[in-house]
């Protein structure tokens, strides 16, 4: 079938990429729709983390343990609330902008530039884990347990290493495949491309932040 | 709109998402680093600041870092529609849990914990 002659707008453009009997997210590379998928799918994934999260803390009598005070360093004789999150969320923050960058020198065919904002990228996503292995090693020395600790409901343990490490897992597995894609690019895998490969892996590591967002308001901030 | 040749927008404009992004998440610690909500007894401010800050924070990653804002239609409501049924779900377990706690406290005689109005209330010791 032949493409609609005048380009609709609105609903009824959906109407018809979805009708009309060639591929439907036009313009779209193959690879970037199915990433997006499976990010609509791991959306589903954190949802429910969080959800289960959310119902087990409303549900215990007991009081929840305050997470201001529990993620709090102590610098200089100072206590700081939270400074470690503040930290790691920055940290992804600076990430997410080197990605875009990296993305941006990819569609500008500047290969030498998307490899090492890359590179960047999976700096700055190892260090995160570093800190993240920190923070579990404290929590872990200070007796919280995924049926237990010695401040308050038993959930707070499981629902903590459940969230974090699944998130966690989600930013060392980007880590590999940013460092994985770069040397790709480097090799000139992609030379007769458009290099939406650097724009795909770009998505996974935006979401892997995005998910981020939610944990820091849900669980640290609540 | 997307054509064959990808994404492609002006540097500064990344520049710029990128330096909100960071005065966004500066804003929603400093809900914290204040104590916002601790510090008079409710919460609905604190609740309320971290939602904003949350949001703002989620929709200009996902627009602009994540290209959504150029897509076509045809693909923002592939990817924004599914993640809606995710409210029903929050809402059927909010309202349960009202139910379940009820259960625990009535029937089960577990113990309210007070509400904890500051980080020393909660904490029994550190």
């Amino acid at each position: 079938m032949a493409e609609a002659t005048a380009e609709s707008t609105g609903l009824k453009s959906i109407a018809e990429d979805w009708s009309s009997d060639i591929t439907t997210f036009k313009g779209v590379p193959w690879g970037k729709a199915m990433m997006w998928i499976f990010l609509l799918s791991d959306t589903f994934i954190f949802s429910i983390f969080l959800t289960s999260y959310m119902t087990v803390r409303a549900t215990t009598a007991e009081a929840w343990p305050n997470p201001s005070e529990v993620f709090s360093l102590t610098l200089f004789g100072t206590t700081v609330p939270l400074l470690l999150i503040a930290i790691m969320t920055f940290d992804l923050i600076t990430s997410s902008g080197t990605m875009a960058l990296a993305v941006n020198y990819g569609y500008r065919r500047d290969k030498k530039k998307a490899v090492i904002f890359m590179l960047a990228t999976a700096f700055f996503g190892a260090v995160f884990v570093g800190m993240q292995a920190f923070e579990w090693t404290k929590l872990i020395q200070e007796g919280v347990r995924p049926w237990g600790n010695d401040w308050g409901a038993a959930q707070f343990g499981s629902c903590f290493f459940m969230i974090t490490g699944f998130h966690g897992l989600h930013v060392s597995a980007g880590v590999v495949y940013l460092i994985i894609i770069s040397y790709r690019v480097w090799r000139g895998y992609y030379d007769n491309t458009n290099f939406e490969i650097v724009e795909i892996t770009g998505l996974y590591w935006h979401f892997v932040d995005l998910v981020w967002v939610f944990i820091f308001a849900f669980f640290y901030l609540w | 709109m997307s054509s064959d040749v990808g994404q492609q927008h002006p540097l500064a404009l990344y520049f710029w998402i990128w330096g909100l992004l960071f005065v966004i998440s500066a804003g929603s610690y400093l809900i914290d680093f204040f104590q916002v909500g601790y510090d008079v007894g409710t919460m609905e401010l604190r609740w309320a600041l971290i939602l904003v800050f949350m949001f703002l924070k989620a929709g200009y990653i996902v627009a602009v870092f994540m290209h959504l804002k150029w897509e076509r239609l045809a693909l923002i409501y592939a990817l924004l529609l599914p993640p809606g049924v995710l409210l029903v779900l929050v809402g059927l377990m909010a309202w349960e849990s009202d139910y379940t706690w009820l259960t625990r406290v009535v029937y089960f005689g577990a113990e309210v914990a007070p509400v904890a109005l500051s980080p020393a209330d909660t904490l029994g010791h550190h």
